[in-house]
């Protein structure tokens, strides 16, 4: 991996000196695809099943993107990127979105050359412990060893908990997400510590997944979301407007079973949404029916959400936070007017 | 005519050869500024930070590792030491023990003894052919899913205590008048080696060798062992004790330094042993026939005869092994040991974003890290080499 990434810095030096084409919406459509920057393996985000199919939650929001272009979910090439090599990645030209449960932060947003487009999950670091330790809370861990993944938030996450509340964490890094959670397994940490959708993935690869538990503690905002290069204000906004679309046809009750005859609805909001009055594909460098598209082909927010780690998968994620900002969640989407 | 086309300078070689090179180096410097130009003029226009000003900044993460003074608020330029740091280190042991490691089964594999020779070529053979990451994830996750928690330590009362966090033992903590101690005993040892010199030229001059060990003994056991008596014994144990989730106090190794020094030595040697054993094999064969004629033990043969001459043979590839090991140390991240790449290169790159301008400074250490190494290994081998023998 680090020949890789020496590799990867090396391409960037190079590729960045050569200026790229600004218009990523014409490359993709040139392409025929778009190239989708995902995890290595994230159960309900980003995980390949036994048959190399990817399903999850920022798969689906790719698939969304395609469909919204080329009326084809299936127009989508996955490219699995480690956490550390994403953004050297995404700049360097070599997937169109990244979705990859990536963090908007500050510095990655105004420093890193990204531009988050919003946010699809909001998330929060949380602590996995062994049953048996018989403690009920993060501040019990005084001293304690954790396990976590390089290049994420989560190494900041826990150093800042640990100084606020005099804690003396002792956190060790792995390279990759399987790495972590086997040290973790093998009993080398007391906890393991990543954002808590994270956690409830990798609790199932455990030996004994029910001797774990998940602390109640959440020590930090994880608004995840997908990004795009900094500088394309079109594609970043095909990227943004997709997204929302999802989470109005939610609010809206538009899903992929029912949107053929909500075409004829009478409210002018669903009307809007599926291309039946306004023009507001064209500015996206799309038709009109472009969210008619990405609802019949991919679904709504909430189809996406509880087919990727509602209560039918193996994660059982309850809402929460995700819900509609109208039924107790903060999940918010701009009008389409 | 053809005498005066001579003289003039552009169809001279010397001068030619110069001007080509010179061109050449130019255009290379060239093409590099040219790189470096537009990669910083594109990161502007990506709104990508740039420069070495984030050394400055404050890291906000802990490293499992540290053998110098860190905290989270110091910079991320202290990262780079610790880290850097973290790799000497782990590289320094595994050299060593790799040497050691080596001779002996590269010196093992040419035995008369066949199940010492075997055992000697099928350690070679396999651990040659293996993957190096492998080997460290398997000594990694091996070792730790055989040792118990830290609650249910394997103890020696508190000399020894080890659990899947480490490797536990009594440190030795300084206190006043240590110093005169290790003068002391530095003293007496530079004491035995000047006796051991004037006993092999008596052994030059007469053929006798002067008995000396009682002489040695007193000046490298008796010596030291009476000052620290003479001073109180300026020292005391700080012993592990279990504290919370895991030991505290004594001398830890953690599974990770442990895991990695284990897998380079181990690979390494296998190296080694080769290069080793091409070495032996390189000394003609009648200076062992000699040495033995002259009624030699098997061991001084090997000691006096093979092993120095063999040596300007094992000496530049040994300095390639030690290259390759160094560099195989950046490995270290799989199994969460904060070596430089690790730390600077992993979890600071993250941070930051600025890929351009911390490889380069990682690379910068890690060629320099190979120069030093292989200037050391050119001076030893200058310094050893066979002089008058063509």
């Amino acid at each position: 991996m680090k020949l890789r990434s020496l590799v990867l810095g090396l391409v960037a030096a190079v590729v960045l000196a050569v200026p790229a084409s600004a218009n990523t919406l014409d490359n993709v459509r040139k392409n025929g695809f778009v190239r989708c920057g995902v995890s290595e393996g994230q159960p309900g985000f980003s995980n390949p099943d036994a048959k190399g199919n990817w399903t999850g939650l920022d798969v689906d929001y790719c698939r969304a993107v395609a469909a919204a272009i080329f009326n084809d979910p299936s127009k989508v090439r996955f490219v699995p990127v480690s956490f550390a090599e994403r953004f050297t990645a995404l700049q360097a030209g070599q997937f169109d979105i990244l979705s990859h449960n990536t963090t908007w932060t500050m510095d990655r947003d105004v420093a890193q050359g990204l531009e988050f487009i919003g946010v699809d999950f909001y998330d929060g670091q949380g602590f996995l412990v062994r049953k048996s330790l018989g403690i009920k809370s993060a501040l019990q861990l005084k001293g304690a060893t954790l396990c976590t993944q390089t290049g994420t938030t989560s190494e900041l996450n826990a150093a800042d908990y640990s100084r606020a509340h005099n804690l003396g964490y002792k956190v060790i890094v792995y390279q990759k997400a399987s790495e972590y959670i086997a040290a973790y397994d093998a009993g080398r940490c007391d906890g393991a510590t990543t954002d808590r959708s994270g956690l409830a993935g990798d609790r199932l690869k455990l030996k004994k997944p029910d001797d774990h538990m998940l602390l109640p503690e959440t020590i930090s905002k994880e608004p995840l979301g997908p990004a795009v290069r900094h500088g394309d204000q079109q594609w970043g906004d095909l990227c943004r407007w997709t997204l929302f679309a999802m989470i109005n046809a939610e609010e809206l009750g538009v899903n992929s079973k029912n949107v053929d005859q909500m075409m004829n609805s009478a409210s002018p909001e669903v009307r809007r949404l599926l291309g039946k009055e306004g023009g507001f594909g064209a500015e996206l460098g799309l038709t009109a029916d472009w969210a008619y598209r990405i609802v019949k082909r991919v679904g709504n927010y909430g189809e996406v959400y509880e087919r990727a780690v509602g209560q039918g998968t193996p994660l059982k994620l309850p809402r929460g936070l995700n819900n509609l900002w109208n039924k107790g969640g903060i999940m918010y989407a701009p009008p389409i007017r | 005519m053809a005498e005066r086309l001579r003289h003039v300078w552009w169809r001279d070689t010397h001068w030619r050869s110069i001007l080509a090179q010179g061109l050449v180096l130019v255009a290379l410097a060239a093409i590099a500024a040219w790189l470096a130009h537009n990669a910083a003029d594109a990161l502007t226009r990506r709104h990508v930070a740039s420069g070495f000003g984030f050394l400055e900044h404050t890291a906000g993460f802990s490293i499992s590792q540290t053998l110098i003074d860190y905290s989270e608020e110091m910079s991320y330029g202290r990262t780079l030491w610790v880290g850097l740091l973290n790799t000497l280190l782990v590289s320094a042991i595994s050299i060593v023990l790799s040497t050691i490691l080596g001779f002996v089964i590269g010196i093992g594999r040419l035995s008369s003894n066949w199940l010492v020779a075997k055992l000697c070529t099928v350690y070679i053979e396999t651990l040659r052919n293996i993957p190096l990451l492998l080997q460290i994830l398997f000594w990694y996750f091996g070792v730790l899913a055989t040792l118990p928690v830290p609650r249910e330590s394997a103890t020696l009362g508190h000399w020894l205590v080890l659990n899947n966090r480490g490797v536990y033992v009594p440190e030795v903590m300084f206190q006043r008048g240590w110093q005169v101690v290790a003068f002391v005993s530095i003293l007496g040892i530079v004491g035995a080696a000047l006796v051991r010199r004037w006993a092999a030229r008596r052994q030059q001059l007469t053929g006798e060798r002067p008995a000396t060990w009682w002489a040695t003994l007193l000046l490298v056991v008796g010596l030291p062992i009476a000052t620290l008596l003479a001073m109180g014994v300026p020292f005391s144990l700080s012993l592990p004790e279990l504290a919370g989730f895991q030991y505290e106090g004594g001398l830890s190794i953690n599974p990770e330094l442990a895991g990695m020094t284990v897998a380079l030595s181990i690979y390494t040697a296998a190296y080694i042993a080769e290069i080793v054993r091409a070495g032996l094999l390189s000394v003609a064969r009648g200076q062992r026939e000699a040495a033995e004629a002259l009624g030699l033990t098997r061991g001084r043969v090997l000691r006096l005869v093979l092993i120095p001459q063999a040596m300007r043979v094992i000496i530049p590839p040994l300095a390639s092994e030690y290259l390759s090991l160094t560099k195989n140390s950046s490995l270290a991240i799989a199994i969460g040991y904060p070596d430089l790449v690790s730390v600077f290169a992993g979890t600071v790159l993250n941070q930051t974003g600025q890929a351009i301008e911390i490889l380069s400074i990682t690379m910068a250490i890690y060629l320099a890290l190979s120069l030093i190494t292989s200037g050391l290994m050119n001076w030893y081998n200058y310094a050893h080499r066979a002089e008058g023998i063509a």
